[in-house]
């Protein structure tokens, strides 16, 4: 009986003696195995196939049905070829000079990036401050939080009189409507933040008896910091927004007076470009502020 | 023994909810000598966890004091470091910062940098965790977060070391490793450690006393188990010891008698 165990239990995998099962088994596995894996490498070229190819497809489409629409109202709304005609020099050569405001879409999405860079840049710092405080201080809190809750809801370009009446100049008056248009979905989201921050942490700031100094960079910031991005994402956002439609009404260099001024010369194609280019420059904003709120709080979500 | 390093005397606590009181602990007495490790038993909901915060003053009592060499706790501090229940480590720290944070805040003003940093790592190295030092939280496991958090509270030097049911959240054999850790500790560096648990082998195999608590609310010091068993103690040696085996059996059966006393008492 012993030996009939032992046996049993080494025939299967002794080498000396092939068992014709057992290989034919093990070669029907190899077959199955290696469908598996041609069958999971196709679908991820399937995937990223789909990824690439779909939005173009999609993209293609819409060209046609505008190319279409172009060519069977003529006068009309320049169809795509039209475009690429008539604004040659603004597509292929974005950093063109010859003063005043002929200029590049390079150099007016320059400038009002720039304009976004210091109003944005106010609007974060004082943000944070001010939402951090509103998040900490229950009683300041309540008292501001119903004039937050109407001034946020002002539309951009009616902050414009106001502003120009008590500065006086266009490039003061676009950087405050930049900033008192980001400034208040970054207030509310850290104030949130900051509210939210775990027991947990509290006790072991008390526990620690760290000063509000401390407490305020080592716990409170990184605490706060995906709201934080959050509140600084539609931000930045609205400021983009505010400032295409400010220098619109304030002139000078800029995407936005850049627009207007194509309109006003009745040059449909320039302006499509600059669409584009708004379009496009938005999303990297976006995708910026978004990449360096992962960086930034990278393991903080994870516990 | 010597004289008590920490004393409750006469400790009450409510709470207030809408206009409505609770009474968590009603007269609560209890002393631990220094070098003392005394666990704190209950059924949950009992208020043992009230009694360990009150101690780390995160609670403040209604009535009575709590007492540290002979000086009124009055709010929270380092003396009286806390490992928390769900180790509560800084997760956007690495474990080696959780610790530094600590020790910087404690020490910074006294020794200089590679003082701070030798710290640091002996504190890392008491729990065994100075491999992991440069990962975050989120990418160990839970039985190495709550190393690292002993290793934090080890590192404020506390007169009182408060363990709020350390272990909790642990599987069973990670529970064991650390309970062996928590012990080669207490052997090592004689502290004197409150520690919170529902877990009775637990507490009997850490614990020079054992404080079992009656059922919330107005829960109050039920009795208290003395276990005399000599340290060091090896958990399967102590299966066999007769001392040991009846500490058990008269905290399981405390608990059974006031688990009874719930439900015959809950429908009136």
């Amino acid at each position: 009986m012993p030996f009939e165990v032992q046996k049993m239990t080494t025939s299967p995998v002794s080498e000396s003696v092939p068992d014709p099962v057992a290989a034919q088994a093990e070669k029907l596995l190899a077959a199955a195995q290696a469908k598996q894996i041609a069958a999971s490498k196709r679908r991820k070229i399937a995937d990223k196939a789909g990824n690439v190819l779909m939005p173009l497809l999609t993209i293609g489409l819409l060209l046609a049905v505008w190319e279409g629409l172009g060519q069977a109202f003529p006068g009309g709304l320049p169809s795509p070829s039209m475009v690429l005609m008539e604004a040659q020099e603004l597509i292929f050569n974005p950093f063109y000079d010859r003063g005043g405001v002929d200029k590049g879409l390079f150099w007016h999405v320059l400038t009002s990036l720039s304009r976004v860079g210091i109003g944005f840049g106010l609007a974060a710092v004082c943000g944070v401050l001010l939402g951090s405080f509103l998040g900490t201080v229950e009683w300041a809190r309540k008292g501001t939080d119903p004039i937050i809750q109407v001034l946020r809801t002002v539309p951009p370009l009616a902050w414009l009189p106001i502003s120009l009446a008590a500065l006086r100049e266009a490039q003061p008056s676009a950087l405050f409507v930049i900033f008192i248009t980001s400034i208040w979905p970054i207030v509310i989201n850290t104030m949130v933040g900051v509210r939210n921050i775990p027991q947990d942490y509290v006790n072991v700031a008390k526990v620690l008896r760290l000063t509000p100094g401390e407490y305020f960079f080592k716990i409170m910031l990184p605490a706060a910091t995906p709201h934080i991005f959050t509140g600084l994402r539609i931000g930045v956002g609205m400021s983009w927004l505010a400032i295409v439609a400010s220098e619109m009404l304030l002139g000078g260099v800029g995407i936005g007076f850049f627009i207007w001024d194509q309109y006003n010369s009745s040059r449909m194609s320039d302006i499509i470009v600059a669409l584009i280019w708004v379009g496009l420059v938005g999303f990297i904003l976006d995708r910026l502020v978004a990449l360096l709120g992962q960086y930034v709080s990278r393991g903080t979500a994870a516990d | 023994m010597s004289k008590p390093i920490l004393s409750l005397e006469n400790i009450y606590v409510d709470f207030e909810r809408d206009g409505v009181i609770s009474q968590v602990l009603d007269n609560v007495s209890l002393s631990i000598n220094k070098g003392e490790f005394l666990s704190i038993i209950g059924h949950s909901g009992c208020g043992k966890s009230t009694l360990l915060n009150v101690v780390a003053g995160l609670v403040p009592v209604t009535l009575g004091a709590a007492l540290l060499e002979n000086r009124e706790i009055t709010g929270p501090g380092p003396e009286r470091a806390v490992v928390f229940q769900n180790h509560s480590l800084l997760p956007w720290m690495t474990v080696y910062e959780n610790v530094r944070l600590a020790v910087a805040k404690l020490y910074g003003a006294k020794e200089n940098l590679s003082q701070l940093h030798d710290r640091t790592m002996r504190n890392l190295e008491l729990v065994k965790m100075t491999h992991a030092k440069d990962k975050r939280p989120g990418e160990i496991s839970g039985g190495m977060k709550q190393r690292v958090g002993i290793a934090r509270a080890l590192s404020m030097e506390p007169k009182v070391l408060l363990l709020d049911e350390p272990f909790g959240a642990l599987d069973a054999l990670t529970r064991g490793h650390l309970q062996d850790t928590v012990m080669e500790l207490h052997d090592r560096i004689k502290a004197t450690v409150l520690m919170i648990t529902h877990d009775v082998d637990e507490a009997v195999l850490l614990a020079d006393r054992v404080v079992m608590m009656t059922n919330g609310p107005k829960a109050r010091i039920g009795d208290i188990v003395e276990v005399k068993s000599p340290r060091p103690r090896d958990r399967r040696e102590l299966l066999k010891d007769a001392h040991f085996q009846d500490c058990r059996r008269r905290i399981v059966q405390f608990l059974e008698q006031h688990d009874h006393a719930v439900s015959v008492a809950e429908p009136a």
